[in-house]
């Protein structure tokens, strides 16, 4: 890790600290569409099996938006984002680091919202539990580096809340598709996930590759 | 339109502004503006809100690309990639309010590697702040941000400061200490840029006086600075 990506991410996680912003505003989203989804189709057995997967990714990726959104805003919010242009460190470094956070507050709101998933969905995993901890921080990879990417070229847009759903959801749709059935193949049991997880590999490094390539085109683009 | 200083002995140039234009659409914020900067002088610019004036600093400043002509800073280099060199303080702080002055210093401070930068505490004892001040910059009064930001640019010591309307939201006194400072600044040979509508505050220390009006240069004095 450079000193530089440290340096970014340091801040990121102390401004974090202090004014909790990505995490509650994302915990309770999260939250609220959890608890709706098991109130609208009272999940129970197979049922709640097979649309779990589904609701756990849709929760993560709604609710993300916002904190994705929110990393850029402080950034542009006095200008700070000029300050770091003029400055000569290079720009995938502060994306790198953006995407480190970001990974890092929505994992922690899926291990809050876990618990919870499991009480109000009653579900008991028949296929290898263990692999969620593969398709679920594999998922969120790919929702937080495109999302951080889309949030910085839709940021200096007036229609930006709009905006980044828009750019992201379209694109985001193969490993949205392979993250919920990845984890619908280990919830019931019934097929074996590794054709999923390994899209979702692939997935990840190009369009990571792809985002740290371009960032720097993005982040002086007037 | 060409300006050279007035009354100015040839010496080595800063900047160097040629037939600069920026368009923002249909709107043309600066119109064909030439000028040169001299290295170790103070530039005041002065005009009416959207004359140009931010326009210019952040053209100078590397920030935006000028529509037409060409801008050269340091003999020759573009200033995007001489940004390092430049000192630019907007008249937002350019700060967080999350984070405390002395994070905040000490932050920008490690994005220049290598560097002999000045420690955040001596920058901030620099525009007479405590730097032990134990409160996030959410709580800084308008002039505290002011001078916080102006502890910023401060920190790599650049060859080159642009600041647009530094003397706003602070206090006469305040005011006048800023210039004292930047008169020391400019006396290791460094340039100031300065944007302001408050020029009796940057008379002592103003080499030359730039007014612009809708983007074209209205006049282009010598002043008599006494700093």
């Amino acid at each position: 890790m450079s000193r530089a990506l440290w340096i970014h991410l340091v801040k990121d996680l102390r401004i974090e600290w202090r004014s909790r912003e990505a995490i509650n505003s994302m915990l309770f989203f999260a939250l609220l569409v959890v608890v709706l989804f098991s109130l609208a189709f009272d999940p129970r057995g197979s049922f709640s099996r097979q649309i779990a997967g589904g609701v756990l990714c849709v929760a993560t990726m709604f609710a993300s938006v916002s904190a994705l959104n929110q990393a850029w805003a402080r950034e542009i919010r006095h200008q700070v984002l000029d300050a770091q242009r003029m400055a000569p460190t290079p720009g995938s470094d502060m994306f790198l680091a953006k995407v480190l956070a970001n990974f890092l507050f929505v994992s922690i709101v899926q291990l809050l919202l876990a618990p919870v998933f499991l009480v109000f969905y009653n579900l008991q995993i028949l296929g290898d539990g263990w692999l969620l901890a593969l398709v679920l921080p594999l998922g969120t990879w790919a929702l937080v580096a495109n999302g951080t990417f889309f949030a910085a070229l839709s940021i200096r847009s007036r229609n930006r809340e709009l905006l980044l759903p828009l750019i992201l959801f379209p694109i985001f749709m193969p490993a949205l598709l392979a993250m919920v059935l990845a984890t619908g193949s280990i919830i019931t049991g019934d097929s074996d996930p590794s054709l999923w997880i390994k899209l979702l590999f692939g997935y990840d490094i190009i369009f990571t590759t792809v985002s740290l390539l371009l960032f720097e085109v993005v982040l002086h683009a007037e | 339109m060409t300006l050279n200083p007035p009354e100015a002995a040839p010496s080595t140039l800063c900047a160097r502004v040629e037939e600069v234009s920026k368009l923002f659409g249909s709107f043309a914020a600066l119109r064909q503006i030439s000028v040169e900067i001299e290295i170790g002088r103070c530039y005041v610019l002065l005009g009416e809100n959207g004359a140009g004036k931010s326009t210019l600093l952040r053209v100078l400043a590397g920030l935006l690309h000028p529509s037409f002509g060409k801008v050269s800073v340091f003999g020759g280099q573009e200033p995007q990639q001489a940004r390092d060199r430049i000192g630019y303080m907007s008249h937002a702080p350019m700060l967080y309010d999350e984070l405390t002055g002395q994070e905040n210093l000490r932050y920008f401070a490690s994005l220049y590697p290598g560097r002999d930068c000045l420690s955040p505490a001596e920058a901030l004892r620099q525009v007479g702040l405590d730097p032990n001040l134990d409160r996030t910059l959410g709580q800084y009064s308008q002039g505290m941000r002011q001078r916080t930001s102006l502890a910023r640019v401060l920190l790599p010591a650049p060859e080159l400061l642009l600041l647009d309307e530094p003397f706003s939201n602070m206090d006469i006194e305040s005011a006048r200490q800023m210039v004292e400072l930047l008169a020391r600044f400019r006396q290791g040979n460094r340039t100031i840029v300065l944007t302001t509508h408050q020029r009796e505050l940057a008379w002592p220390i103003a080499d030359y006086v730039l007014t612009l009006h809708a983007g074209r240069v209205a006049s282009f004095e010598a002043g008599r600075p006494t700093l």
